[in-house]
């Protein structure tokens, strides 16, 4: 078994244990998921449209309303979480909102991800030849699923 | 949902509480759904569920796997304004989330 990449301390702060492959690959989501954010619009891009879905299905007015209300806070949001994963993907320790930006930009990535690739529920533990053309971003899907696991289990331990 | 270790049936099974008192009022409530999708994790929508409404873990389970089985769930419900902050709240965590009056 793989012992955990994140430890809750006594003082709340969480160390992070992460090989300097895992950092490297963290640092860089940032830069492309904010290209992928702003290249489309959620009417064109399906993965878009899954990171802001609609809050009222059978009712335009109300949704255009709400559409008025919330803005640009959901971009907004995402964008300052992936601005803190990118100043703290070198950290040896993280406060529990940085650690919270983490797992929200982690989880951001993986739905990008997970649309684009077009995941099932079975895809946990799947078998992904080397040579398909997606392999390489499944990985980066696998082990974000896998890292956030365990944001979420030390996170779990800070309710 | 996504699931990377397969650990539903280790779960505790609780009885739902029966609903009632949500017939009469003229201002109907608003309820707020959140549809299953194959990316979230369950550790991570009852992780969600707890953080957002203050939910125990075994209710936090246990609404994940009526959004895992079912394919949605009531997570709260309550006025417009409400319901839409929790819609929000929802989305910012990157949960399907959905909403529509009580029926």
């Amino acid at each position: 078994m793989t012992p955990s990449r994140l430890a809750r301390r006594a003082d709340g702060h969480f160390d992070v244990d992460l090989p300097p492959e895992e950092r490297s690959l963290l640092r860089s989501l940032p830069a492309s998921m904010r290209l992928a954010l702003t290249e489309g619009t959620p009417a064109d891009d399906p993965a878009l449209a899954r990171l802001n879905p609609k809050a009222y299905t059978d009712n335009d007015e109300f949704e255009s309303e709400y559409r008025d209300l919330v803005g640009n806070d959901l971009d907004a949001g995402r964008l300052a979480a992936l601005d803190t994963l990118e100043a703290t993907a070198d950290a040896p320790t993280l406060d529990e909102a940085q650690l919270q930006a983490w797992m929200r930009a982690i989880n951001d990535t993986r739905l990008l991800l997970g649309t684009r690739l077009g995941v099932t529920e079975d895809h946990a533990g799947r078998e992904v030849p080397d040579d398909q053309p997606d392999a390489q971003a499944i990985a980066v899907y696998d082990y974000l699923s896998w890292l956030e696991e365990q944001v979420v289990e030390a996170l779990s331990g800070a309710l | 949902m996504g699931c990377l270790e397969p650990s539903a049936g280790l779960l505790p099974t609780e009885v739902r509480e029966p609903v009632s008192g949500q017939e009469v009022v003229p201002d109907r409530p608003w309820v707020v759904v959140v549809w299953n999708d194959p990316v979230n994790l369950m550790s991570y929508v009852t992780y969600v569920f707890q953080k957002l409404f203050g939910y125990s873990k075994e209710k936090a389970t246990r609404l994940m796997l009526d959004v895992h089985h079912k394919g949605k769930a009531v997570v709260s419900s309550g006025p417009r304004e409400k319901a839409e902050l929790d819609v929000f709240r929802l989305h910012e965590h990157g949960l399907w989330a959905t909403m529509e009056h009580d029926t």
